[in-house]
């Protein structure tokens, strides 16, 4: 990393990675460089957010993420609220806006949110004064599942630009494969989104992707292959083949894996469904990075609560 | 009050310094020098090849980044630069040598002191600094030191250049801008 950190990062909130710039990204990245460190001591501890307060304000479910946030906020000395909408006011009818006012007045730092609705980060920014780290909302983005995916990929390859990441299966649902689209394209990479035209318009081209409908013909092309999640909650019936037809025409399986770069690289946000988008020899072979993955989660959210928090407290220019 | 210190000059302090540290711990023992980054560390290097010279045999070299634990984070702006620590040795029971360019309030000795205890429990700190202005605002002293400033004025920052950070070896006294 240079040295002289100028205006590198000035922003309370953490809402998309499309708002980012590429130096923003690198940065994020960088610093959580530092922080992976932190995991490989005996003590994994550091008091760089102690007294300060990061609520999980989670109104979808969520295992990974949740758990990644409220482990990176607890090694950084914070203080964690888990608040969860099922069993909540939010059954009774309490709006976001409400809900996280009400949570803000007990004298919250970090509110870390997802959300069922595309831009409620960003709404909710604009309601509270503390910061908002958004947890994904929606199918827009999931800025940190984004970042982590980066990070796997410059430390598995030393670098994002140049790198051809194909992003595989239920595009139009995916904050995760927007997230990776916008981060991917600042840093360099070629994106190639795979999918039925049910679940990947051509529209997805506007915004810089190779758009294919065939995975076959890329499989050879490839240093990554990001498989993502069909989601089975959020997809209407019309739109999706069998199971059966989609495992064979976009699955993951050891025949297509057979057909890939030699070091290829395969990636998959979680949770997997096996057998389905992903065969559980490749997912749990070599070449997965999946529980990388998840590690490496933890030392971007780290550095993610720990950028935000800092940019919440200081408006004075950094000292030397 | 001197305001400038050249490349003869700082050779000299850092000689100074090695022998006074040399003069400290016993050349057959382990012996374990952390820098606090960044030039604690390029500094360290330097005292750690002059203990060579003199016949050390068994020196850990390790890097302590203590922004995380900065009592002023709050004061020091948006933009803190994390970068990792690297001590990648085991320190429990054995000797440590703290190594810091400048010592000023000790606050950052008190940082640093605080992240060495999460990676365990050296059989004793010595801090070894390059120069010791005042102003000190804790009861912290230093157990080295190559040169000692007694009249640079509070609004006054004592820099330390190194070859390899900066392109060339100097102290430089000068208002704080």
């Amino acid at each position: 990393m240079a040295d002289g950190a100028d205006n590198r990062w000035t922003r309370k909130h953490l809402l998309a990675l499309e708002e980012l710039s590429a130096d923003e990204i690198r940065f994020v990245l960088d610093t959580a460089d530092s922080f992976k460190e932190v995991s490989t001591r005996s003590v994994k501890k550091v008091p760089a957010l102690r007294g300060r307060v990061v609520v999980n304000l989670f109104f979808e479910d969520s295992t990974r993420t949740r758990t990644s946030f409220a482990l990176a906020a607890s090694r950084l000395s914070a203080d964690v609220l888990d608040f969860s909408a099922k069993g909540s006011s939010v059954s009774k009818g309490e709006t976001l806006i409400d809900t996280a006012r009400n949570i803000e007045a007990m004298g919250v730092d970090i509110i870390v949110l997802r959300h069922q609705a595309a831009g409620a980060a960003h709404l909710l920014s604009r309601a509270v004064k503390c910061s908002v780290v958004n947890g994904g909302d929606g199918a827009h983005e999931h800025p940190t599942q984004g970042l982590l995916d980066l990070y796997t990929m410059r430390e598995r390859f030393g670098r994002i630009a140049g790198l051809k990441v194909a992003i595989v299966g239920d595009i139009a649902n995916s904050r995760v494969a927007r997230s990776n689209l916008w981060a991917l394209k600042k840093l360099g990479a070629e994106v190639i989104l795979v999918g039925p035209p049910t679940l990947l318009p051509r529209s997805f081209e506007q915004l810089g992707a190779r758009v294919v409908h065939d995975f076959d013909a890329v499989v050879r092309e490839v240093d990554v292959i990001n498989m993502l999640r069909v989601q089975f909650e959020r997809i209407k019936t019309s739109q999706f083949p069998s199971i059966r037809e989609f495992t064979r025409l976009f699955g993951l399986t050891p025949d297509r894996f057979q057909r890939c770069k030699k070091d290829v690289f395969v990636m998959h946000p979680g949770p997997m469904n096996r057998g389905i988008e992903i065969s559980s020899e490749i997912a749990d072979g070599p070449q997965s990075g999946v529980l990388t993955q998840v590690t490496n989660g933890l030392a971007v959210r780290m550095a993610v609560l720990f950028l935000v928090s800092q940019a919440a407290m200081g408006a004075a220019p950094a000292a030397a | 009050m001197r305001t400038h210190y050249d490349q003869a000059d700082v050779a000299r302090v850092v000689h100074r310094l090695g022998e006074q540290v040399a003069a400290g711990f016993a050349p057959d023992s382990p012996l374990s020098i952390i820098g606090v980054r960044t030039r604690g560390e390029t500094l360290a290097g330097r005292i750690a090849e002059h203990l060579r010279r003199k016949g050390f045999t068994q020196i850990g070299r390790g890097i302590l980044d203590i922004t995380l634990y900065r009592d002023d984070l709050p004061d020091i702006g948006p933009n803190p630069v994390v970068r990792p620590t690297e001590i990648n040795f085991d320190i429990n029971g054995r000797p440590m040598l703290l190594v810091d360019d400048v010592l000023f309030t000790g606050r950052s000795i008190r940082s640093a002191l605080n992240a060495l205890v999460d990676f365990g429990r050296p059989s004793v700190i010595r801090l070894a600094v390059l120069v010791d202005r005042s102003g000190r605002e804790l009861p912290i002293r230093a157990d080295f030191v190559g040169l000692t400033m007694y009249d640079v004025p509070a609004d006054h920052r004592v820099n330390v250049h190194f070859v390899e950070n900066d392109g060339v070896d100097e102290i430089v006294v000068e208002p704080r801008s």
